[in-house]
């Protein structure tokens, strides 16, 4: 295990350590103590390694990951695994805005609640939160999935293409040309491998959960549904 | 019955054939105007600038033999791998989506072998741009369409676009016919679908992000890469000094004679302001921060000549970027394919339905026949061409003016043929010592 003090040593260190772990597998655990909220905390992983976090993280931590587990023992700010390539990122606190935004693989685990413009513009990643998200989440999300155990706040699914959207909880609203649509198998297969990946499978079963998706009444232009835009 | 002669058919000054026609056209179809390119109405522009050449109270330099260098450093402030460019005409955003890939190879080809830059633009890098590219900028959009970390790092430089002059506040737009296997693999969106970019990014919102979301990408890239932030010229003094607050390296400044590949007619032509006003305020920002010259200023938008590039670079720019003019040079809108216009109901010079993908010139297209008329090489050496004789002229004023650089020449150096040019660009109107507004009011 390998142990970065980032307040004595500072975030530009930390990075380049872990940027220059890219083809070897030595050091393939790591902890960051004193985290103290700093912004960008190990952005650019790519390699096969775990990082734990130990405290709160600010803007950016896990940015464009590939490959790596990164682990927050706390809660993540701002933009938490945006553009996430692959690997996982879990969080056993909360999340502020934009939540894998632009994410385009891998796994993130939120297991407190998520805040505004989770999934916003997702691109293939998987988002699991446990607690509730807010509004205005994935908001044009092209693919991927978003599974969320509690509730879903104002707008849910604004303009999006793609992406699948599962909810247990109440939806307070659906955005433009979002839709509630049917369960079938193999989206109860889908729910299954994500509630178990997102250490959520004591939690809920996919039976609880509704789909929705988009309706896809905006996909070309026309004028008769200018309201919705 | 007497014959008086009657008064002549007299057309409106505001209610013109084209308003008619415009006003017939929405009425018909229900959808507002889409269209590519910049602004097509009468601006104040650098046409309305003469330089003040040499005489007794300054010395001209001999034009064949005393040297003007046109060389610029960019990417100065932080990066730990500044760009270094032979000319400061530099090429502009255009996606592979919006263009075709031989067109975006050929832009490649050109910049290069000038010794220039190219830039990506909405729709992510393609290997045959960073192939033939010495020197790419990459865009990083809103809509973050084949955003990745490799190639954030085999860019030259980045690119924040917060907005650009054809449609400041606006996002982008490419519509379905456009939306072929690979574009549409490469945004991961379904084929055909009309595509809607987002206006403001996804995951920051104001300065203050801005500042942590550059941090960010620094970090990942190493604090190797010089990183731009694309401005629409909406309001270029406060603008320019929240992307130096925000730690750009580059403040890029476009007008709205800048193009685009397609959005409204109406956010074209109402929206923005023309980059004669636009790069004294940025200018005067980067001044009042003590930061001109040590961030770089790029500024676009009609572009055309190398009067223009030193006319701007006069102003204060420190180099400038062309889109609409370098499609030109690679065979857009040329006279050649009339018979193909006039089939689409226009003419070579005006056809701007880029967003169609029925471009004759094979350049703002996604269809393989079309695209196979551009020949990449040809353009590309077209394009050199062109950068070449823009780089000469300019190189022509600027001796003329005796300057041994391009960043030599200044506002000192220019008149303004109009009092409104007088006033944007803070320069004196001809035959007079009079800058409008110069005491009383910015």
């Amino acid at each position: 295990m390998q142990t970065f003090d980032l307040g004595a040593e500072g975030l530009r260190a930390l990075n380049s350590a872990l940027h220059g772990l890219k083809g070897q597998t030595n050091m393939t655990a790591w902890e960051v103590v004193n985290p103290k909220g700093a912004h960008a905390i190990a952005a650019g992983v790519d390699a096969p390694v775990d990082i734990t976090v130990r405290g709160s993280t600010g803007y950016y931590c896990a940015g464009m990951n590939k490959q790596a587990t990164i682990r927050i023992k706390g809660s993540a700010g701002p933009g938490v695994a945006e553009n996430m390539m692959s690997g996982t990122v879990i969080i056993d606190g909360d999340a502020s805005q934009y939540a894998g935004a632009t994410g385009r693989g891998g796994l993130l685990v939120i297991k407190g609640n998520a805040s505004s413009r989770c999934g916003i513009s997702m691109k293939g990643i998987d988002i699991v939160v446990h607690g509730n998200i807010g509004h205005m989440s994935a908001f044009m999300a092209q693919s991927g999935n978003l599974v969320c155990l509690g509730d879903a706040g104002e707008a849910l699914g604004d303009s999006l293409y793609e992406a699948r959207l599962f909810v247990r909880g109440s939806v307070k609203s659906l955005g433009a040309d979002c839709v509630e649509k049917e369960m079938r198998p193999e989206h109860i297969a889908i729910l299954e491998d994500l509630l178990s990946r997102g250490e959520a499978d004591a939690k809920a079963r996919p039976e609880e959960f509704r789909r929705y998706g988009s309706a896809r009444t905006l996909y070309s232009f026309n004028i008769d549904n200018a309201s919705s835009y | 019955m007497t014959d008086f002669p009657r008064t002549p058919p007299r057309y409106s000054a505001t209610f013109t054939p084209a308003v008619n026609a415009e006003i017939r056209r929405a009425a018909a179809t229900g959808i507002y105007d889409i269209r590519g390119g910049g602004t097509k109405r009468h601006l104040p522009h650098f046409d309305d600038l003469l330089f003040l050449g040499a005489s007794i109270s300054r010395y001209p330099l001999e034009g064949y033999r005393e040297k003007c260098a046109t060389d610029v450093w960019l990417g100065t402030r932080f990066a730990k791998k500044p760009i270094h460019l032979d000319i400061p005409i530099t090429i502009a955003g255009m996606s592979f989506g919006a263009l075709s890939g031989p067109a975006k190879e050929a832009l490649g080809r050109g910049a290069t072998d000038a010794g220039t830059s190219t830039t990506t633009g909405d729709g992510g890098m393609t290997e045959e741009e960073r192939g033939h590219s010495k020197t790419l900028v990459y865009q990083y959009l809103p809509s973050r369409y084949g955003m990745n970390p490799d190639d954030l790092r085999r860019a030259d430089a980045i690119e924040v676009v917060v907005g650009q002059g054809a449609k400041p506040g606006g996002g982008g737009m490419l519509l379905g016919q456009k939306i072929s296997d690979r574009v549409a693999n490469m945004r991961n969106l379904p084929k055909g679908i009309d595509q809607r970019s987002a206006c403001r990014h996804p995951d920051w919102t104001g300065p203050d992000d801005l500042e942590i979301k550059i941090m960010e990408l620094r970090e990942i890239t190493d604090w190797e890469k010089p990183i731009y932030v694309k401005i629409g010229g909406a309001r270029p003094y406060y603008d320019t000094a929240l992307a130096v607050k925000a730690g750009a390296d580059v403040v890029v400044l476009d007008g709205m004679q800048g193009g685009t590949a397609a959005t409204q007619d109406v956010f074209i032509e109402h929206v923005g302001m023309p980059i004669l006003a636009c790069i004294p305020q940025a200018v005067k920002a980067l001044q009042d921060l003590g930061m001109h010259r040590k961030v770089q200023l790029i500024v676009s938008g009609g572009i055309r000549t190398g009067a223009d590039v030193a006319k701007a670079m006069a102003l204060g720019a420190d180099a400038v970027s062309i889109g609409t003019a370098a499609l030109i040079a690679l065979g857009d809108n040329d006279p050649k394919w009339e018979g193909e216009y006039q089939k689409l109901g226009t003419t070579a010079d005006a056809y701007d339905d880029w967003h169609e993908g029925r471009d004759p010139a094979g350049i703002t297209t996604q269809d393989p026949e079309l695209a196979a008329r551009l020949d990449p090489v040809l353009g590309g050496r077209r394009l050199k061409n062109y950068l070449k004789v823009m780089t000469l002229e300019a190189q022509t004023i600027a001796r003329a003016c005796g300057k041994n650089h391009l960043h030599n020449l200044e506002p000192e150096d220019l008149c303004a043929l109009t009092i409104e040019a007088a006033a944007m660009a803070g320069v004196p109107l001809a035959g007079t010592n009079w800058i409008p507004g110069r005491n009383g009011g910015f």
